[in-house]
């Protein structure tokens, strides 16, 4: 195997790993409220630290990124589609980069 | 099939079983779907455009099948980082996959068998994750999640085919903008629960605020991504959870 294939594989199975251990060890044993209300906000928390940051630099200039992620968020409030919010975000990034 | 489970149903409940949440869980991954199809075409054409064979790249997407580590996985492949090193940041960027997993185990019933839990791993990202675990069953259905995650993966391919042979024909302006697809997604998962739930807005501004501060203070540079991912989430969770012992409240946490 040459070294690409073998990195690939390996972030595979990194990759599967985390997914699949919870899965199996756990089954949905009661956990402790603590530990279960922690884990209900993780999802969120998760969003919260994916999108920013990140989000600034996601078009490679910050203004275009914000005008796309503005235009998302105000999509995502009044409640249109996630497909039309998606769609929002890149023709508000696409636009600002045109325009301005 | 018919006969390894209680004979108190019917055969068209078994159907109904199995057909509903099959529909539900297509329905339901079709954002998915097409959110990932922009950014998988974004991938192919970064990985194409970084010198990456086409075998690898589509490859990557085949068996690895997580946005973030790829999109790490390639620059770092034309960067020509040890691949111990690489193998590494992909397992740091996805313990996150670990915390998703085992609040997904929670709504799964213990019934369900080893081979559904192998195939449903495979398929948790962030977005099937978010998409799963804000539905308002308490019980999820592994047809429910296997056909969510199934969409996904074959959009997430078909996207990936794509990229890579439409690499020279975009322009480079759209190019550049397809980068937000992804951060628009979770925006659009994530603005409606704000609204909603007070715990969610607390729990989102301080991991918000975390991941800002350990990425722009001098004294946490050397941390990776997926470290101040892993941190920031952990904390803010931590932290709502002692604030709001009783959860993000609302018709969810009934």
């Amino acid at each position: 195997m040459n070294e690409l294939l073998l990195i690939v594989v390996g972030m595979a199975l990194v990759t599967y790993i985390p997914r699949l251990v919870p899965l199996l060890m756990l089954g949905n044993k009661q956990m402790p409220q603590f530990l279960s209300t922690f884990l209900q906000f993780i999802p969120y928390a998760v969003l919260g630290a994916l999108i920013f940051p990140g989000v600034l630099s996601s078009t490679g200039d910050t203004s275009s990124a914000i005008a796309g992620a503005a235009a998302a968020a105000v999509l995502a409030l009044i409640r249109l589609n996630i497909m039309l919010v998606v769609l929002g975000g890149i023709l508000g990034a696409f636009f600002w980069g045109v325009v301005f | 099939m018919d006969n390894n489970k209680a004979n108190s149903t019917t055969a068209s409940d078994k159907l109904s079983a199995y057909r509903q949440p099959l529909a539900q869980g297509i329905r339901a991954s079709i954002p998915i779907a097409v959110g990932y199809i922009p950014i998988a075409i974004t991938f192919g054409l970064v990985a194409k455009s970084s010198g990456i064979p086409d075998y690898i790249a589509l490859l990557m997407s085949f068996i690895v099948f997580a946005g973030a580590s790829q999109f790490v996985g390639v620059s770092l492949i034309a960067l020509g980082t040890n691949p111990w090193e690489i193998v590494l940041t992909t397992f740091i960027l996805n313990l996150r996959h670990f915390l998703m997993t085992a609040s997904l185990s929670m709504r799964i019933d213990p019934s369900v068998s080893k081979a559904w839990r192998y195939l449903i791993a495979f398929g948790v990202t962030d977005e099937t994750f978010s998409v799963s675990s804000l539905q308002k069953e308490k019980l999820l259905s592994p047809f429910f999640i296997v056909a969510l995650n199934m969409l996904a993966f074959l959009a997430w391919n078909a996207g990936t085919w794509v990229g890579i042979f439409l690499a020279s024909g975009l322009p480079a302006s759209l190019q550049a903008s397809m980068g937000i697809a992804l951060y628009a997604m979770f925006i659009g998962l994530l603005v409606p629960a704000l609204k909603e739930s007070r715990p969610v807005l607390l729990v989102v501004m301080i991991s918000i605020g975390i991941n800002s501060a350990l990425s722009w203070m001098p004294l946490s540079a050397g941390l990776s991504a997926g470290w101040r991912i892993i941190l920031s989430t952990v904390l803010a969770a931590l932290t709502a959870a002692f604030i709001f012992p009783e959860g993000a409240g609302g018709s969810k946490n009934e």
